[in-house]
């Protein structure tokens, strides 16, 4: 097995454009569960460890930009205030050990439908920043980047560079259901993210079906009627909570059966809502 | 590598974990194989005082890192605040997970320290026991000593507020 140790992003990409076989390891709390099982011995690994801009975040065009590799612990240290779905998200993975090391890049490489930090991403309408040597930069959202159960938009001679996020203009919540609170695999997740500013309001769902995925019915229900001045409309909220849990296309398995995780949406969908919606109205009064 | 305060220079496979080079070629058996998948934290060490998962680290991304293990938390025959206080409290019964607790635990009172929230925290406060078994949960204890483990944390955030 070879290992690649690029120091910069260019070196990262040329390594990556001539082996496209090779296995990148940022965080390696993904990576090194497989090696330590043999579950694969990839031909070469391609460590970004030394790159050091995939650790930093900064604003770029009015979003907030976070490089591949930023641990969870940052962003928990120093999102909480622009990205707080994502703060939050990060907040419930793993252990303090796993987010001392484990990175959104990795999160979206492993492209695992359980991974906490999608839901988050696809509520605020993230972008994903992949480049590769020969065909430079793409922008894929997030919306577009999850293509299946562990397969992504990323080709094979592509590396994640960073996400970009909009800063919250309104709440944002993150949900999981798991059996315990630390180092548990989601049953199911929840995100929400209202944007007071377009009276709109963006959801994404968690190990509900093989991809990530957005409520694009119950967003579009709420778009439509919504009174932003006003209380939560009861009648609303339950059909907002039927909509997310209709958009979900689970599978049963060793953590919860599709019934089970279809209800559990449900319930965090309006339980998210009802949290993000007081924030709401106690910011418009104060 | 610097282990524990000295320098050490090793050739390993790439796909070598921090764990198995800290513990087969250096001899440093503080950190304990549990798991070797992330789950059980009795491999946790500090990394330039940042606590991980050795088992899920490779040892070539830490060249030229300060890592510390049980064995370098002591000074001389001064067992470490922490340390004491796992015996005094009886933090442990068998002892296997002991190590990776109380690096963790050191790690943990310095986040703390500098104000880092947890998942149940709004804002970073006192060391409460729901706090400290919240910070603490990347360590499992198969003896089930979680008890003794925060009460001997609490009385070290107590003597650090102190
Ligand atoms: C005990 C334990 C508990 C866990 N709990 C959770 C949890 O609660 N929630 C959760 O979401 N996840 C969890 N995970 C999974 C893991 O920690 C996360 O997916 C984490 O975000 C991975 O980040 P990393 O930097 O460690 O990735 P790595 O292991 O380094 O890489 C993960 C994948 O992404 C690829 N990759 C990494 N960086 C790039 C890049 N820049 N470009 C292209 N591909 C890249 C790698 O090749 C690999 O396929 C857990 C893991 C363990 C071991
Ligand atoms: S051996 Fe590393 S966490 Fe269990
Ligand atoms: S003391 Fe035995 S595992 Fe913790």
């Amino acid at each position: 097995m070879d290992f690649l140790r690029p120091t910069t992003w260019e070196e990262a990409l040329a390594a990556k454009a001539d082996r496209p076989e090779a296995v990148p390891i940022q965080g390696g709390t993904d990576v090194m569960v497989e090696l330590n099982f043999d579950v694969r011995r990839p031909a070469a690994l391609l460590d970004l460890g030394q790159v050091a801009e995939l650790r930093a975040w900064g604003m770029v065009g009015g979003f907030c930009r976070v490089g591949a590799g930023v641990p969870y612990t940052t962003i928990i240290e120093e999102l909480g205030g622009p990205l707080p779905g994502l703060a939050q998200a990060s907040r419930t993975v793993g252990s303090p050990q796993i987010r001392n090391r484990g990175s959104v890049g990795g999160n979206l490489g492993a492209a695992s439908p359980a991974g906490d930090s999608h839901p988050p991403l696809l509520a605020a309408d993230a972008v994903v920043e992949v480049e590769s040597r020969d065909r430079g930069v793409r922008m894929v959202p997030a919306t577009a980047f999850y293509l299946g159960v562990k397969r992504s938009a990323l080709e094979p001679d592509e590396l994640i560079r960073a996400v970009h996020v909009r800063p919250a203009t309104g709440p944002q919540y993150f949900s999981k259901v798991g059996t315990r609170n630390a180092m548990v695999i989601a049953v199911c997740s929840f995100a929400i993210a209202l944007h007071p500013g377009e009276r709109r309001v963006g959801t994404g769902l968690g190990s509900a079906a093989p991809t990530p995925r957005r409520a694009y019915e119950a967003e579009e229900l709420l778009a439509r009627e919504l009174d932003w001045q006003a209380p939560l409309d009861p009648a609303l909220l339950r059909r907002f909570g039927e909509l997310c849990a209709a958009a979900a296309a689970p599978i049963d398995d060793v953590r919860g059966t599709a019934a089970y995780r279809v209800h559990a949406i449900g319930v965090m969908a309006r339980r998210t809502l009802t949290w993000a919606w007081n924030d709401h109205l106690g910011r418009r009064a104060a | 590598m610097r282990v524990n305060g000295a320098a050490e220079s090793l050739d390993v496979e790439p796909w070598v974990s921090l764990l198995d080079a800290l513990r087969d070629r250096l001899g440093v058996t503080g950190p304990k194989k549990g798991c070797d998948q992330g789950a059980c934290g009795a491999c946790t060490v500090l990394a330039d005082g940042v606590r991980i998962n050795a088992c899920l680290a490779l040892a070539v991304q830490y060249d030229g890192k300060e890592i510390t293990t049980i064995e370098g938390l002591a000074t001389g025959d001064d067992l470490h605040p922490l340390q004491a206080a796992f015996i005094r409290h009886d933090g442990l019964q068998c002892g296997y997970c002991t190590p990776g607790q109380i690096c963790s635990a050191v790690a943990m009172l310095a986040e703390h320290r500098a104000g880092m929230p947890s998942a149940v925290t709004e804002r970073s406060g006192e060391l409460d026991e729901a706090e400290i078994r919240e910070r603490m949960s990347g360590n499992l204890c198969r003896c089930g000593a979680y008890n003794g483990i925060v009460d001997a944390i609490k009385d070290v955030a107590g003597q650090e507020a102190r």
